[in-house]
């Protein structure tokens, strides 16, 4: 009754002997701790893109079954007036949007590196970012109001006339694309300014010993230094600048005019007010295809890839 | 959308609107989180329908109505859903996708055309509490803009709304003017007639000088003649189509379901040119001036504007201003003798996903009865589609001190024009948004609409 079965009598002894050293096999692991991120990755990227691909080439209603259209929805494209003035309009908002936040990110960041080691002054630079886009949208959109707004009563105080900011069709591209750039300014210049953070500090002292003064410091230095950086950040920031919505949804919905109408905008209207998503489809491959060449040519023009660190 | 459809809402974006709204958008996420799971696991023989509307001024009147409805269906529970007008079609769209949409909503002309051409709404002839009601129950012409190319009613009528005058008496007594003879003016496209007169001596410039007196700067204004609010569309429902219907013009070749749009034409064109030239006037403010944070009514409460045209749905809201005491005038008599005015209603439609499709037509019955009709009629916001349910308005309004009459004579002498009810609402508003902000802008005149109108009827071949 008490003896003991044969695995109970086990004893350490009988174990295998200690596996030889040769080169542990992670794929198994590694693959285990890829898949969440993978599977987010095919469902909400992977998998829309396909069908939007091919929902491109069909006439999509959504709630009835799409109907091969082939490259119709690309032949209206072509020529369609609103298509191109979208286009135009998204341009003209990256150049302006890109073109400013680019250089006070810039400022902000060498300003945070060269004058401050306030962890708490550096972090209120990102406050702004901390603002959900729509409520910084709204908050402008009333302190720019013509009427009630504080920035128009403001500068009737000084003399001036007020401003429609986001009712005329000069102002409401700047308007739009100041706000983004109030918005994600802070941003930037925080990537910068982990940039600015690798460049090392003897390269300074060696250009002041040699009497370089501020100017000579960033030009010479900085700049040149901070390059791949700064190409990964304008890369990065020029897509989400083309695929501004958000501010223009909430603020005007792409008047006056179709002034403000951003492509964007204009695939939004598309497909969620016309149930055009065929024709949506479409416009969001060309968004695309712009992207990608936009993406490439700066990359490769900026050589983004290579540090002159070395 | 805060620009572009001024249908059947309110403009103004208030602070309290806004919190308001977050707060309805919070309720809505909750119960459209319960609807899934709870529509398919009713109790019993208990029966959970879900009923969606718009407008948060008749959401009292809604919940009123309805809970007379279960007390006498008390195998039925209704779960009302209000959310503001730009997120209501979104939600109502993705929800279709989803499976998971309400069984019964609040439905509009601009938009019925596209779910019925999906086929996302059912036709309700079929079912018997609502075939059982007559023909002239309602106000007559609502049921025609319920009523698809088939001959079958895809919305059963609920609620009428025209357009008239509001203004401030005590604006008009500084003014030396009496409501007679506000109420006795004409207008015709060419020069505006002895309504133009009036709004030039209501128009006030900074100096104080009125619009018909010497030395008048059109360019530096303190008080508009007219207000408007912040988007002018291809309806104009309560901007320019109350001038454009008293030409004799319509917006297409049918009374309803048209396919060739009459933007082209030279009455439409002038009456254009006649309202958006009243900016050069000082009379209209110019694009921009006023934001959806000063719609209309809030011009006219804030004296920057002596009249505005509101829609009678606007009612309850012009008479809360404070410091305003309102007055209702009739539009002016136009070029075929008699004032117009649009008439629109809203229907409540029945979902094609709906599982309870019998009892969906009850609640829609019950909403079109002369008991619903009298409860939403008694709160003073919109006119019931029934004679018994406006006649519950008109009283509501009148022990207000109220005359609505200037909103229901329209309908009782059959001087108005209907919304236009037509397919391919959504582009033809993408079409023309611009080129009505044009004439706004005073870039072109309004024989631009020529070009655009053929854009619109290509849309129909």
């Amino acid at each position: 009754m008490s003896t003991t079965t044969p695995e109970a009598t086990r004893t350490p002894g009988t174990r295998p002997a200690p596996p030889r050293r040769r080169h542990r096999d992670d794929t198994r692991l590694a693959l285990l701790f890829i898949l969440p991120a993978s599977v987010g990755l095919l469902v909400f990227l992977v998998w829309p893109l396909i069908t939007g691909l091919y929902y491109s080439f069909t006439e999509y209603a959504i709630l009835t079954p799409a109907q091969w259209v082939g490259l119709e929805n690309y032949r209206t494209m072509l020529t369609d007036p609103v298509f191109w003035k979208s286009l135009r309009v998204t341009v003209l908002y990256v150049l302006i949007n890109i073109g400013v936040q680019t250089v006070v990110a810039l400022l902000i960041a060498v300003l945070m590196q060269r004058l401050t080691q306030s962890t708490w002054l550096r972090s209120i630079v990102l406050a702004p970012y901390l603002v959900s886009n729509v409520v910084a949208a709204i908050v402008f959109l009333w302190m720019l109001d013509s009427q009630l707004g504080i920035v128009n009563i403001a500068l009737q105080a000084i003399g001036f006339d007020p401003v429609s900011f986001w009712a005329s069709e000069t102002w409401v591209i700047p308007t739009v694309a100041l706000v983004n750039v109030w918005r994600h300014m802070g941003y930037t210049a925080l990537l910068l300014f982990a940039g600015l953070q690798s460049i090392p500090e003897q390269l300074y002292e060696a250009a002041r010993t040699e009497g370089a003064g501020e100017w000579q410091l960033f030009r010479r230095i900085t700049l040149p230094l901070l390059r791949p950086i700064l190409a990964l950040v304008l890369i990065m920031s020029i897509i989400g600048s083309f695929q501004v919505f958000d501010t223009i949804s909430v603020t005007t919905q792409g008047g006056p005019s179709d002034a403000s109408k951003v492509l964007q905008m204009y695939i939004y209207e598309n497909a969620f007010a016309q149930y055009q998503f065929g024709y949506a489809s479409a416009l969001s491959v060309a968004l695309l295809v712009i992207l990608v060449i936009i993406t490439f040519a700066q990359y490769f023009l900026s050589r983004a890839g290579e540090s002159d660190l070395d | 959308m805060t620009n572009h459809h001024p249908h059947h809402r309110q403009h103004s974006l208030s602070r309290r609107r806004l919190l308001g709204g977050a707060a309805a958008l919070g309720a809505a996420a909750g119960t459209t989180a319960l609807a899934g799971c709870g529509s398919s696991a009713a109790a019993g023989d208990g029966v959970e329908l879900d009923y969606w509307l718009w407008d948060a001024s008749q959401l009292p009147g809604y919940s009123e109505a309805i809970d007379l409805f279960m007390e006498q269906n008390p195998g039925i529970r209704v779960r009302i859903t209000q959310m503001g007008w730009d997120d209501y079609w979104t939600k109502l769209t993705a929800s279709f996708v989803a499976g998971a949409g309400p069984d019964v909503f609040t439905d509009h002309l601009g938009r019925y055309p596209e779910m019925l051409s999906l086929g996302v709404i059912v036709p309700l002839d079929d079912f018997a509490p609502i075939a059982e009601i007559p023909e002239d129950r309602f106000q007559p012409g609502l049921q025609d803009l319920w009523t698809g190319q088939d001959g079958k009613k895809y919305g059963l009528p609920k609620d009428y709304d025209t357009i008239a005058i509001m203004y401030d008496t005590t604006v008009l007594e500084e003014a030396g003017v009496t409501p007679e003879d506000l109420a006795s003016l004409d207008w015709n496209p060419a020069d505006g007639g002895s309504f133009e007169q009036m709004l030039l001596h209501l128009t006030v410039d900074t100096n104080g000088k009125r619009g018909d007196e010497d030395g008048f700067d059109a360019g530096s204004i303190a008080t508009y003649g007219l207000g408007a609010d912040a988007g002018i569309d291809y309806v104009g429902q309560s901007t320019w189509s109350p001038f454009a219907f008293s030409t004799g013009w319509a917006f297409t070749d049918k009374d309803t379901w048209g396919t060739r749009f009459r933007y082209d034409e030279p009455e439409l064109q002038q009456t254009l040119d006649w309202y958006f030239g009243l900016v050069d006037k000082g009379i209209l403010p110019p694009f921009g001036m006023f934001g959806d944070s000063s719609p209309a009514q809030t011009q006219l409460q804030s004296r920057k504007a002596s009249l505005t045209l509101a829609g009678s749905w606007m009612i309850g809201t012009y008479a809360n201003l404070e410091g305003l005491s309102l007055g209702i005038a009739p539009l002016p008599s136009g070029p075929i003798g008699h004032p117009m005015s649009m008439f629109n209603g809203l229907g409540d439609s029945i979902s094609a996903q709906s599982e309870h499709p019998e009892e969906a037509a009850r609640l829609v019955a019950f909403l079109g009865s002369d008991a619903s009709q009298e409860i939403i009629g008694q709160r003073g916001v919109v006119f019931p589609a029934t004679d018994a349910g406006t006649a519950a308005a008109i009283a509501a309004y009148e022990e207000r001190g109220l005359d609505a009459s200037p909103y229901t004579d329209r309908v009782e002498n059959g001087e108005t024009g209907l919304y236009p009810l037509v397919e391919n609402a959504a582009q033809i508003q993408s079409i023309m948004q611009p080129a009505l902000d044009d004439l706004w802008l005073r870039k072109t005149d309004a024989s631009s609409l020529t070009a655009y109108n053929e854009k619109v009827n290509a849309l129909f071949t």
